[in-house]
């Protein structure tokens, strides 16, 4: 393993996109809704998670729109209640918690490990069918009245106070939440059974040492929020007294419950993010990722650590002080292991020889809002501030920080990375680019003013505010109209590349994982003969002695 | 494509069971058999919820539960046990059956499997009847008589019970939530196991399982014991709280 920097102009002469791959090896919708091919899942999972983060992504723009005046003017406020809640979970629990393991974790982990597919196809067919029925579910909330309770279901304002459609709701996290265990499972299994000869696990992509650890996440903790949310449905259709205070149960539990998954639900959302973030960093670095056994591991100390932090978003609820300073405690640990992945990143990053491509653009958007996002939430880890900055424009601004500055950042970094992997052809480089850095300005624009609002103590989840906020307000607003330009940029460039992109050929960015060293688009089997791993991962030496002994065989 | 030279090395001493994208047999049994204790890891966490909200309310509650399992039919609650426990032993011959290729065998062991599964589910129908009549089904209708008036309650006086204060008397609609979200997702578990049974029985008449490929029955085994554990603890912790 060399730790020198290789740098290698692109070559493929003229390459062409291979008649058969597993796109035209059958035609027709049904060779579609009945595959097992983890590549056209993967596809259908994009399709239908663009679908509803285009919707949830309205709900946000009318949420920001509403917010330009102090007064309620756009909409009533039960309105708003409810556009903010379908806003929360249809991007939590129908885009970030599937995003990248569903998409390109599902198209790119049976490759990376040198599979054939992933262990269970039907499996994980059905997980994307579980996927459509909970989305079905929450679509017809949104047409027959909505919810209003916000995405937390907190208890007794769900089971008692609300006549608004929490039961359907309810049932499609349910369901969505199986659909993401099913995920889970599957990633878990074929990553332990299906390696292929010499695939050690130290010769492991981080991509899948990060989907490992939020697989664990998924599987231990899914079922959780699943039964939390059952007795919800319980007491709220036969009155059953779990969660009601009349009858000595405790709503503190079902806050107990619920975050025992949502906080491991945020770290099942980043670290799949993360997980591209190694590939993108080192691969246009043109280095190993710096401290690969540290990263890995800091995968999986996050994966443990996420375990025992969840009762930080309840310090202002009622429990006991010693277990607020026990969680404070443990939520400061969760942040080293964070931090050891940005470090690594940026040494990766020092003396390599790096290039600005789109994935790149968006990976170091990633570290510095990541960075910002992680710190910011220290500061809701610590008991005192916290109890000023709960519930307030903090909160919105260091969870959007995480999840759209990091999560969403990384998703589109990993998408135009493998984009050429998965239908042969290239997006347009500058439109991206441009498309990277208008979503990077129009972020910043519209959270970074939610921070200063969340300090001076505006409230989130209202429909109105004191006319002193409306300056900071119209930031956020009119950044939110950027962003959304961004990603209607980085859509048509993508979009675009279907028809008009350049041919990518196999291996457009010299990568060195093995998918990379297969024909784009793959064949349905991914491999033509099984491949054996015979260099340690990111070995840009080993890539350079292959292509000077031979071109990457292409495809049949 | 399909007829290629690589294609039809692999296919050559490949089983027809063997799906197209495991190395070998043993591959698949492993994975499959992973799969399963997974999932099985799954289901302990979705119980472990509604253990841990028992365990906090029984610490709470403690004289609610006690008169509330005192309501609780201990007889009916032993009568299925011993059957689930019958239950879990044909499936394990079941398995055995399959493993050694004897098909009447597990045809047999199945059908009783399957007969013992719903002779529960008959059971525990009883049970919860008896519970409504009483209205000690959690909800509108809960009352509290059993409890308040231990006298004149045939369960109550047989348990020797003193009416409890009308705070605690309340908290036994703690207890029953609990009886019946606990049961309820059991019963579940015994109705989804039932129908997958019907299922095997119709496939292992045709032969299915009895030609070397066992794994779904090992793995069914593994589901049916998995909540016939469950229902061993749900019967210690909901019948016997103070029985020693």
């Amino acid at each position: 393993m060399s730790t020198d920097t290789l740098v290698t102009p692109p070559e493929q002469s003229a390459p062409t996109i291979p008649e058969v791959n597993y796109l035209t090896k059958e035609y027709g919708l049904r060779s579609w809704l009945l595959t097992g091919d983890h590549k056209r899942i993967a596809i259908l999972y994009l399709i239908s998670l663009s679908f509803f983060f285009c919707i949830g992504g309205t709900m946000a723009g009318l949420i920001r729109l509403q917010l330009l005046t102090p007064h309620a003017d756009l909409m009533s406020s039960d309105t708003y209640n409810k556009v903010f809640t379908m806003h929360g979970v249809i991007m939590v629990f129908l885009f970030l918690v599937p995003s990248v393991p569903a998409t390109l974790g599902n198209f790119l982990i049976p490759m990376m490990i040198g599979a054939r597919d992933l262990a269970l196809p039907k499996i994980n067919l059905l997980s994307w069918y579980l996927y459509v029925i909970g989305g079905i579910l929450v679509l017809y909330t949104m047409i027959s009245g909505g919810v209003d309770t916000g995405w937390t279901f907190t208890t007794p304002l769900s089971t008692h106070y609300v006549n608004t459609n929490v039961l359907s709701t309810c049932l499609a996290v349910f369901i969505a939440g199986f659909s993401s265990i099913l995920t889970g499972l599957n990633f878990l299994i074929t990553i332990h059974k299906m390696r292929a000869p010499g695939m050690t696990w130290f010769r492991l992509p981080l991509f899948v040492w990060a989907h490992y650890a939020a697989s664990v996440q998924m599987v231990l903790a899914t079922p959780v929020v699943a039964i939390a949310i059952t007795l919800l449905m319980l007491e709220r259709m036969i009155g059953i007294g779990i969660f009601d205070p009349t009858k000595g149960g405790d709503p503190l539990l079902f806050q107990h419950l619920f975050w025992f998954y949502s906080h491991p639900a945020v770290y099942i959302m980043i670290l799949p993010g993360m997980g591209v973030i190694s590939e993108v960093v080192s691969t246009f670095s043109r280095k190993r990722v710096f401290g690969y056994t540290a990263v890995a591991f800091s995968s999986v100390a996050i994966a443990v650590f996420g375990f025992f932090v969840w009762a930080h978003h309840m310090f202002i609820m009622g429990i006991s002080n010693y277990a607020v300073l026990v969680f404070s405690l443990l939520t400061m640990l969760v942040a080293v292991p964070s931090a050891i992945k940005i470090f690594n990143w940026a040494f990766t990053l020092y003396k390599g020889s790096i290039t600005f491509e789109a994935p790149m653009l968006y990976a170091f958007g990633f570290m510095g809002l990541f960075t910002i996002g992680g710190m910011s939430g220290v500061f809701l880890g610590s008991a005192g501030t916290d109890i000023h900055l709960t519930e307030t424009y903090f909160i919105v601004a260091h969870f959007h920080f995480v999840m759209v500055g990091g999560m969403l950042m990384a998703f589109l970094s990993g998408i135009h990375f493998w984009w050429s992997k998965v239908t042969g052809r290239m997006y347009s480089e500058k439109m991206s680019q441009m498309a990277a850095v208008v979503t990077f300005i129009g972020f910043n624009l519209t959270f970074f003013p939610q921070f200063v609002l969340g300090m001076l103590g505006m409230p989130r989840r209202y429909a109105s505010y004191p006319p002193e906020f409306q300056a900071l307000n119209i930031l956020s607003t009119a950044g939110a109209s950027i962003l959304g330009a961004g990603y209607l940029l980085a859509a048509f460039s993508l979009l675009w590349s279907l028809k008009y992109g350049a041919v990518a050929g196999n291996n457009p960015w010299r990568a060195t994982g093995l998918e990379w060293q297969t024909q784009s688009p793959p064949l349905t089997e991914n491999f033509t003969e099984a491949p054996i791993m015979d260099h340690e991962a990111y070995d840009y030496a080993w890539l350079e002695r292959q292509n000077s002994r031979d071109e990457v065989p292409h495809g049949e | 494509m399909e007829n290629s030279p690589a294609v039809a090395e692999l296919r050559a001493d490949r089983p027809s069971y063997l799906r197209h994208h495991f190395q070998s047999v043993e591959q698949q049994a492993d994975a499959s058999n992973f799969a399963m204790w997974l999932f099985l890891l799954t289901e302990l966490m979705f119980f472990g919820g509604l253990f841990t909200a028992y365990l906090i309310y029984r610490n709470w509650y403690f004289a609610a539960f006690v008169a509330g399992s005192h309501q609780l039919n201990v007889i009916w609650g032993t009568l299925n046990t011993v059957v689930l426990i019958l239950s879990s032993f044909t499936m394990a011959m079941g398995v055995w059956c399959a493993e050694t290729a004897r098909k009447s065998g597990l045809v047999l062991c199945l059908i009783l499997t399957f007969i013992l599964g719903l002779c529960f589910l008959g059971i525990k129908s009883v049970e919860y009847t008896e519970k409504f009549e009483k209205h000690h089904v959690p909800g509108q209708h809960y009352s509290l008589s059993s409890f308040l008036y231990p006298d004149t309650d045939e369960a109550a006086t047989a348990a020797g019970d003193k009416p409890l204060p009308l705070d605690m008397a309340r908290h036994t609609e703690v207890y029953f939530s609990l009886y019946f979200a606990m049961t309820g997702m059991h019963a579940l578990h015994m109705i989804i196991g039932i129908g997958i049974l019907v299922f095997m029985i119709v496939r292992a008449r045709a032969g299915a399982y009895t030609v070397g490929h066992v794994t779904f029955v090992e793995n069914f085994g593994l589901y049916w014991h998995f909540v016939d554990i469950v229902w061993i603890y749900l019967f210690a912790l909901l019948y016997l709280i103070s029985r020693h």
